[in-house]
């Protein structure tokens, strides 16, 4: 019987794919810069057959990956050439809601934006809100420890997740956390969030629910520099408010959004800010007025509030699709996502004006200001020659001023691919050793999304145009 | 994303697909607005999934048949061109890539048969009509056909009404506000003359001269979508010829029609007649547009009050961006309560041929569409195309609940008239 055959017993020909057409599509997530083709792909749909897939693999020690949508910008959820690609997306059920214990039992598949739609009836909502919320799942959100905009004031995913029902690399079923938000013993389930599918792939995750805030209290405020609405933020922060969410764009960022998606934004400003209050309505009430006052000194020359539950979805419409939009601008571009503290806002974009007046390509911004995660997008045309290395120097060059302020390689996205030979700036090589005792303790022989997140390690089968050495490395990507 | 597609070798029709391919990021926005992907839950039947297949075909790395299962059930219904962020003009890719891979795909001979079937019949009311009356004799031989065969008789209206021949001119009424040309539609023409009828009352109530130009035919979409080039070429030389007078706007009532129409660029791309081609599509306007542009007289007030679900044709929609026009227009017949469907964004399956070649996934869309308008609570559904409505019509018959189902144009006539809107009320 032929490796094939054998899982051909556990998964019937429509739920596993092996023919080239079936697989190309499944070559890339969201990172296009690197494919891999995967030896099959499987689309199990309960638990059990969750297990016989990784049992398959622990048998014959072939490595493999989970995904979900597909959504990763770090490459996280790349297959592995000749490897098992797990695709979740149709586990896809909402197990059980109550209402009364406030929290949502669903399958790794369900969709993150699905989750507050299911609870809304019930004045309840899931408060992690990564911009891929319409497509994402929540099994991929556990295993990057997605933020969001509001994880300014709610936390990320790990601040949201009770429990999850794990199946470990040797194909054992556990069950990591409960119900309640008390607990006994060490946090497994803390580890185990933002692990990159690394420790397991998680069957049921049981999220927590938050009441819907009574009310929103959201402003959009333009600038003439993006100085000044890095400097707001700080305002803010200073004033002793917390909102719910405070973004920037900068003025590519808004060209781009304006173009996608009508959102109604100044165009000639430099800089917009969003900052957003939330909750009862007259702490909010109170609130606002303090927070337009404080707006009001910071230099914005219109400032906005939304009149209406629309025009609120309108301003975040175009926020959410600025990413994706700057596709209209430009026909490549790298996404970074470092962090700086808050009180280096300014300094990190200026440095950043600098670093791209110097490469001589544009650089949009859109961040989430309030936790001082960027989200500089690397302008450039691959097919000028020279430009997608001038590009790549630039990447890692705005990476190494993150970690130079005293900040962080990745906010949300991930280590995955893009990010693992970063790593070493980050941690020493006994924190990095740390790391790897804790996997192999669980997975012994590397098989659980092999090749992520850990520096060095097999670099991906590059299909098209030669890879550059600092894509090999998994450092900098092409889209 | 990047491409080693070798645009010079594929000419103007490689430069469209290149670009498309370009603006696509793989960002997976598009997943949750494509039916298919929805109904299957595969990467292959995603849009950007089939954006990877296409291109590795385009670049010589995979085989064409290999891709070709996955393509063939695109609906087309360009549910991701909204959903889009970075803007791939995806209804462009499929309809150029589809044209260039129909001279290069193996088909069985029944299936050529079947399509050219199709495409030598739906476009010509006669031979429509009289199909529909040899389809009925075979109705009783249904169980024996194979199942492609199946579906055109399932989907057959047990009686046709009347051909009921339109004028060359209708005047305006009163004070004359516009002029315009109007293209009459094929198959709705034999399926569902009201409409064109319905449509032109209304249009002369409202002060409009309308010309119904001798000579036009079919739009060509139907040949377009399934990648009959050259026979869409024919068709809308025809219509060139037809529609070159000088109008206000060249009005359709039929989604498909409109969309079918204002593509004529696209397919005249790198063609001589390019220029005239993109004159035409410029003054193409849906009559739901049109007439909330023009300003609607005053609409009688309904009997009693009625509650009235619009479903999103896709190719008003999604290919035509047109949403709030025909929402304009029903809300100004007094007494009308708009609804919302649930999933409105989502194709009911119909989508030109569709039903016909992939009749599974049609229906499953088809059963999907009709129990989110019973959700809905309405008593009353009204589209602006004629695919849509033959299949939410019998979607909805197949689960026992007949809501009635109108175009928007006869809905306004009736209440223009102050007819009854309901039968049997």
């Amino acid at each position: 019987m032929t490796l094939l055959e054998e899982l051909g017993r556990f998964f019937p020909p429509g739920r596993l794919l092996h023919k080239p057409g079936e697989l190309v599509p499944y070559e890339s997530d969201a990172l296009t810069a690197f494919r891999a083709r995967p030896l099959a792909v499987v689309l199990p749909e309960s638990h059990e057959e969750v297990v016989q897939a990784v049992r398959w693999c622990a048998r014959h020690r072939i490595p493999y990956v989970a995904r979900g949508s597909g959504t990763s910008l770090s490459g996280g959820s790349l297959p592995i050439d000749g490897g098992l690609l797990i695709g979740l997306n149709r586990m896809n059920k909402l197990l059980r809601l109550d209402p009364q214990e406030r929290i949502a039992v669903v399958e790794p598949g369900f969709i993150n934006l699905q989750v507050s739609n299911a609870a809304a009836p019930y004045g309840l909502y899931y408060a992690p809100d990564p911009s891929s919320q319409p497509v994402s799942t929540i099994g991929g959100n556990l295993a990057f420890n997605s933020g969001g905009a509001h994880c300014l004031k709610y936390g990320m995913t790990s601040n949201h997740v009770l429990g999850a029902k794990v199946v470990l690399p040797d194909g054992e079923t556990v069950v990591l956390g409960s119900e309640s938000l008390e607990n006994t013993g060490p946090d497994w389930l803390g580890l185990f969030v933002g692990s990159e599918g690394l420790l397991g792939i998680a069957t049921e995750i049981t999220l927590r629910l938050l009441p819907k805030p009574e009310t929103y209290h959201t402003v959009l405020a333009a600038y003439d520099a993006l100085e000044k609405a890095g400097e707001a933020v700080a305002a803010v922060v200073a004033s002793g408010l917390l909102p719910g969410a405070m973004e920037i764009m900068d003025s590519l960022a808004i060209e781009a959004a304006e173009a996608a998606v009508r959102a109604g934004y100044p165009r000639e400003a430099r800089a917009l800010l969003i900052v957003e209050l939330e909750g009862e309505a007259p702490q909010v009430e109170a609130e606002a007025r303090y927070l337009d006052e404080v707006i009001r000194r910071s230099g914005a020359y219109e400032v906005r509030v939304a009149q209406s539950a629309e025009e609120r979805l309108k301003i975040w419409k175009g926020r959410k699709a600025a990413f994706s939009a700057v596709g209209r601008l430009s026909p490549d571009y790298i996404v970074q996502d470092g962090v700086v503290p808050r009180s280096r806002l300014g300094q990190a974009l200026s440095e950043i004006e600098r670093l791209s007046a110097r490469y001589g390509l544009r650089v949009a911004n859109v961040f989430h200001a309030g936790d001082g995660n960027l989200h500089p997008l690397i302008l450039y045309n691959g097919r000028v020659p020279g430009e997608l290395e001038r590009a790549e120097e630039l990447a890692g060059e705005i990476l190494r001023l993150c970690v130079a302020l005293g900040g962080s390689i990745t906010g949300e996205h991930g280590v995955g691919m893009e990010k693992k030979a970063y790593m070493p700036e980050m941690f020493s090589e006994a924190d990095l050793e740390a790391m790897r005792r804790i996997r192999r303790a669980l997975d012994p022989f590397e098989l659980s999304n092999r090749g992520k997140m850990f520096p060095g390690g097999e670099a991906p089968a590059l299909h098209q145009a030669g890879p550059h050495p600092l894509e090999r490395a998994g450092i900098i990507s092409r889209e | 994303m990047q491409h080693k597609i070798d645009v010079e070798k594929l000419g103007p029709q490689g430069e469209i697909m290149a670009h498309a391919i370009e603006a696509c990021v793989h960002c997976g926005f598009c997943l949750p607005a494509c039916p298919t992907y929805q109904v299957l839950g595969e990467e292959m039947d995603s849009p950007r999934g089939r954006i990877f297949l296409m291109k590795e075909v385009l670049e010589g790395n995979l085989n064409l048949e290999e891709a070709q299962p996955y393509l063939d059930k695109c609906l087309g219904c360009q549910g991701c061109v909204t959903a889009c962020p970075s803007g791939v003009p995806y209804g462009e890719l499929i309809t150029t890539y589809r044209a260039w891979s129909e001279t290069k795909r193996h088909r069985s001979p029944f299936q050529r048969l079947f399509r050219i079937g199709l495409q030598e019949t739906l476009p010509y009311p006669a031979r429509f009509r009289a199909a529909v009356a040899l389809g009925r004799l075979g109705q009783p031989l249904k169980p024996l056909l194979p199942p492609l065969l199946q579906a055109p008789l399932e989907l057959l209206p047990n009686q046709l009404p009347k051909a009921e021949p339109l004028p060359e001119l209708v005047p305006a009424e009163g004070e004359k506000r516009a002029r315009v040309a109007f293209l009459a539609g094929c198959a709705q023409q034999v399926l569902q003359p009201g409409f064109n009828h319905a449509t032109l009352r209304v249009l002369a109530h409202n002060g409009v001269e309308v010309v119904i130009p001798k000579g036009q035919g079919c739009c060509g979409a139907l040949a377009m979508h399934t990648g009959e080039r050259e026979r869409a070429l024919r068709f809308a030389r025809t219509n060139l010829e037809a529609f070159a007078g000088e109008y206000d706007a060249i009005i359709t009532n039929a989604a498909g029609c409109g969309s079918g129409l204002k593509e004529y660029p696209l397919l005249f791309h790198g063609e001589p007649e390019q220029e005239k081609a993109q004159a035409l599509a410029a003054r193409v306007k849906d009559i739901a547009v049109f007439l909330a542009e023009l300003g609607l007289k005053a609409v009688p007030p309904l009997s009693r009050p009625l509650k009235v679900a619009y479903h999103d044709a896709c190719h008003l929609a999604h290919a035509q961006q047109v949403r709030a026009e025909p929402r304009r227009l029903l809300r100004s017949i007094p007494g009308l309560e708009l609804l919302e469907i649930p999933e409105g964004e989502l194709c009911c399956g119909s989508a030109g041929t569709y039903n016909l070649e992939q009749p599974q996934i049609a229906a499953t869309l088809g059963e999907r569409k009709a129990r989110n308008i019973i959700a809905s609570g309405a008593e009353l559904v009204v589209t602006g195309n004629i695919g849509c409505f033959t299949q939410i019509q019998s979607h909805l018959r197949k689960l026992g609940r007949e809501i009635p189902v109108l175009h928007t144009l006869e809905l306004l006539d009736r209440a223009y008239r102050q007819s009854p809107i309901l039968p049997g009320r």
